[in-house]
């Protein structure tokens, strides 16, 4: 058996330095733990400001440069904490922020009542750019964000809002890429007089086509090397004749998801900015999914509406009789047959801004659409010589459906989309058209939804929801009091047991604690950590087990005091708990680790604060009670520990 | 205050122990097979909506006005309060799933129209069952590493003995939770793998003591030094788990409803582990035969891990 003090010196690794008297920590170890809980309370801190109710308007997000986008500037705040002021409300600040304005309000109340009255003077059309969003303003000082300070932001369920798991319809996607492709391929060879056989040639992410001899095969996969480098290209035979098999490249087939999968997200950030939630989250989720969050969001169904829409506007001229009827298509339009051109002049994509107005002279609603410059000359070559002509827009949507399907005697509901394509309009070209005009004969709720769709962009590909979380405002609300009343609970029971059980060494624990939790907030909230409820239950618990090193070392120099003198059962008492405090909190760290990379949103929102309690707890017990028992019992002649 | 003091002869009573153990383990597993565990939205799917009432209901009449308007085979339930209920909803043919949720409380605002919306939830079918395979793979990670590093720090018998404490610990408390049949969401799955780190705390400080022991007396059966270092560390046992139950007392009484399941699983996995800490780990050391010697070596090269 090692003597105690040769333990406590290796342990402490330092024979030559021990000149000190027992139990006494250096000066410069007193002053680390000084700095750490000051630098820890300062960071900390934001959270006890209570942030302000406030209205934040700002424009509409600016899509592909379009120069009609109104700024938010001084004369339309003044403008606007002038009206609310006249209106009763007070205004208890305003300010503008990455272009947005700020206006905070004294409470809930003030705050509904200022949305509509802010939304009647910037937004009397409801289609004046600009748009107005509850918030919550930060009353954090200055000097404490200029370093990096901010409170801790709420979850969902701490918050109230929407959350939303949306699915990528990549079959679909892929599908119509194919699609496409078989026919660029089509006219290919119809080019180069190659003589092939059959239409239909995809199947799944392959084509398989038959040609009717050695030489257009060969020909046509020279043609298909020339102009493609999406496919592997392998020679087969069909039912003896010679073919060609297009396999299309894995890393083509990623390339093309993550291409539909950041123009969703695009679109879907857009979209959002127009629904008047202040800090959306929109974030990819591993391969074909999509996460939303839109924290104070309360109506769902109008989120859905939102967000679900995939729609599309296609230009197209009305077919002249002596058309060709392979280039024709029929649609129904006011219950009359239609037959367009199957040529595409423009499409959504193409516009450049879109704005629902009303028609001075009807007053009736209307949508002015404006086209980037491809769309704008391509939509006037077409027209120009054909004025007299009728054109349509088709307004193309997808809608997501689901059914029930019976497989292996499991039944289970998939969702699928069906397309819904409608002429919306059909009207005379009265003149060559250009980069800007106008869609009429539209409903007013049509023509807004039309509008911000266009002005959005097309999502990619289709979407369905696969997970949706509500939260309600008042739950949210209920959450966080019950959060903190439990806190405040347990701590205390903690809090006085241990000064009870131990003394003035649970009064040293205590310090400990109280160290430990404040250093825990300051870390989650400088690593912009969400506060979640697990993740509150996560604090609740890591108080509970934190005592467990303190304990460990408390109830070792009982142990030790039984049978040495005081000053060197603190000593070996401290020494000997510390492997044991290692072993048990480095294993439970790596379960923490362990839940975060494996779990998902509540179950990581636990294992953060798992993790970092680990540490800061760690760090206050074997560091700070260290330090205060030295200052309480160091170099004193002791008869007795009171322990 | 004395310091606690315990001589009480725990490896006597162990076979009484193992046995009880055992026919728990067996218990268990057979409730988990048979009745299997209630699942909550989080791993089946479905649709669940809370709604707070103005004045208190009955959950039958609202059962019966979903029942009128099409909604079919729906769960409805008190939730804490006689005002809130909760609203369990499997797939309906009539209407798209991801709407189902809109669609209950538009009809119930029509007969109730200051009904409040506590929260609604949908989850697809898929998210669910990948929830269950993550769930489960994230249950078999943890006990492999842990099994990894106490192999590494202690022995194979140490790890096996670990191991077998938190797996009992686990298929106990969903034993509980089957017979019950309390609602096993994911934070009631996140509270087992809490169960599964403090259970291995309370194992290791054990184990640690058992090792220190083994080096330091010289003299006793193995029996004895495992009684001793069990009754050394019984003390700080016993105080940990009290702290940490009164936080979970404060969880339950005052933590809300949804919180409920987190915090209830935890007492039961804190009471049951402090228990299987005790005489599962040890239990088995004995089973595996654990001498003197197997301990003995790596005495030096701990000393110098543990150098600041």
């Amino acid at each position: 058996m090692a003597q105690p003090s040769g333990l406590a010196e290796r342990l402490l690794g330092k024979p030559g330095a021990r000149q000190r008297p027992p139990n006494t920590s250096s000066p410069a170890r007193y002053i680390l733990l000084l700095v750490v809980t000051v630098i820890g309370f300062i960071y900390a801190a934001p959270n006890l400001f209570q942030p302000d109710s406030a209205l934040q308007i700002s424009t509409i997000t600016e899509i592909k440069g379009s120069s009609i986008i109104k700024p938010v500037d001084q004369a339309l705040v003044d403008k606007v904490v002038n009206g609310l002021r006249s209106e009763g409300i007070i205004v208890l600040g305003a300010e503008i922020v990455d272009k947005s304005a700020i206006i905070r309000v004294d409470g809930d109340e003030s705050q509904l009542r200022g949305r509509d009255i802010v939304s009647g003077l910037v937004n009397p059309t409801g289609e004046d750019g600009y748009v107005v969003a509850l918030t919550r303003a930060s009353t954090t000082p200055r000097w404490l964000e200029d370093i990096g300070g901010q409170p801790l932001s709420l979850g969902l369920d701490l918050s109230g809002g929407v959350h939303f798991l949306l699915q990528l319809d990549m079959q679909k996607y892929l599908g119509d890429r194919m699609l496409s492709n078989q026919e660029a391929i089509r006219d290919l060879f119809v080019e180069d007089r190659i003589r092939y056989i059959g239409r239909d040639w995809v199947d799944g992410m392959q084509m398989e086509i038959p040609f009717q001899s050695e030489t257009a095969r060969a020909a046509a996969a020279e043609v298909i090397e020339e102009n493609f480098d999406d496919f592997e290209v392998r020679e087969r035979d069909f039912d003896g004749q010679p073919g060609l098999r297009l396999t299309v490249l894995e890393a083509k087939v990623r390339e093309l998801e993550d291409l539909a999968i950041s123009q969703n997200l695009q679109s879907l950030r857009n979209r959002v900015n127009e629904l008047g939630v202040s800090e959306p989250l929109v974030q990819r989720l591993g391969r074909s999914r999509i996460l939303l969050d839109l924290p104070g969001m309360q109506d769902s169904a109008r989120a859905k509406e939102i967000i679900n829409k995939f729609a599309n506007l296609e230009f197209r001229m009305v077919a002249r009789p002596s058309e060709r009827a392979s280039q024709v298509e029929r649609f129904l339009y006011e219950g009359a047959p239609v037959d367009l051109e199957k040529s595409v002049i423009v499409t959504g994509d193409q516009v450049s801004n879109a704005l629902q107005e009303y028609d001075p002279q009807s007053g009736l609603p209307q949508v002015s659409i404006n086209l980037d410059s491809d769309g704008g000359r391509h939509m006037n070559e077409v027209t120009k010589d054909r004025v007299g002509d009728s054109m349509a827009i088709i307004f193309k949507e997808l809608k997501v459906r689901s059914r029930t399907v019976i497989e292996d005697g499991e039944t289970r509901i998939e969702p699928y989309t069906v397309a819904d394509n409608r002429v919306i309009n059909v009207a005379t070209v009265q003149s060559a058209l250009g980069f800007r005009f106008r869609i009429t004969g539209l409903e007013l709720g049509e023509a807004r939804d039309l509008a911000l769709l266009l002005r959005a962009g097309a999502l990619a590909a289709p979407m369905y929801i696969v997970e949706e979380r509500t939260v309600g405002a008042s739950l949210g609300e209920d959450n966080i009091a019950a959060g903190q009343q439990s806190i405040l609970i347990g701590f205390s029971a903690v809090l006085l047991f241990m000064l009870v059980y131990y003394r003035w060494f649970g009064f040293a624990a205590d310090l400990a604690l109280s160290v430990n939790l404040i250093l825990l907030v300051a870390i989650m909230s400088v690593l912009g950590a969400t506060l979640t409820l697990p993740g509150l239950a996560g604090i609740v618990l890591t108080v509970g087990m934190a005592v467990d090193a303190n304990v460990l070392i408390f109830s070792r120099i009982r142990e030790e005091a039984v049978e040495r003198p005081p000053q060197q059962a603190i000593s070996i008492g401290f020494d000997r708990a510390l492997l044991t405090i290692l072993d048990a909190n480095i294993t439970t760290f790596f379960v923490a680790i362990i839940l975060f990379s494996i779990g998902s949103g509540p179950v990581k929102g636990f294992a953060v604060t798992l993790a970092i309690g680990i540490v800061t707890s760690m760090f206050t017990a074997i560091l700070g009670t260290r330090a205060i028992v030295n200052l309480m019992y160091g170099g004193r002649k002791l008869e007795k520990l009171a322990i | 205050m004395n310091p606690l003091v315990f001589n009480i002869d725990f490896m006597g009573k162990r076979k009484i122990a193992g046995t009880i153990s055992i026919v728990l383990i067996v218990c268990s597993l057979g409730v988990l097979l048979v009745q299997g565990l209630n699942l909550g939205l989080d791993f089946t799917g479905g649709t669940l909506v809370e709604v707070e009432f103005v004045e208190p209901i009955a959950p039958a009449d609202i059962r019966e006005l979903l029942d009128s308007a099409g909604f079919e085979h729906g769960i409805v339930q008190y939730f804490g309060t006689e005002r809130d209920l909760l609203i369990r909803m499997p797939p309906q043919s009539s209407v798209e799933q991801a709407r189902l949720g809109d669609e209950l409380v538009s009809t119930l605002r029509q007969q109730y129209p200051e009904v409040v919306l506590r929260q609604s939830n949908y989850i697809g079918p898929a998210v669910g069952e990948e929830l269950t395979t993550d769930a489960g793979l994230a249950l078999i990670a943890a006990l492999a590493v842990i099994m990894l590093y106490i192999l590494f720090r202690f022995t194979k018998q140490f790890s096996v003995g670990a191991v077998a404490a938190l797996a009992h610990d686990v298929i106990l408390t969903l034993g509980i939770f089957a017979v019950f049949q309390w609602t096993f969401d994911l934070s009631v799955f996140a509270a087992v793998l809490a169960v599964i780190g403090y259970s291995l705390n309370d194992t290791i400080v054990v184990s640690d003591r058992i090792r220190e022991n083994f080096r330091k007396i010289r003299k006793g059966t193995t029996i004895d030094i495992i009684n001793k270092s069990l009754n050394q560390t019984l003390g700080r046992t016993l105080v940990t788990s009290m702290t940490t139950l009164f936080v979970l007392v404060a969880l339950l009484v005052s933590g809300g409803e949804t919180i409920r399941g987190f915090a209830a699983a935890m007492t039961i996995g804190v009471i049951v582990g402090t228990y299987s800490s005790i005489y599962i780990a040890s239990n088995l050391l004995i089973l595996l035969k654990i001498k003197r010697e197997d301990l003995l070596v790596p005495e030096k090269e701990n000393l110098d891990e543990a150098m600041p």
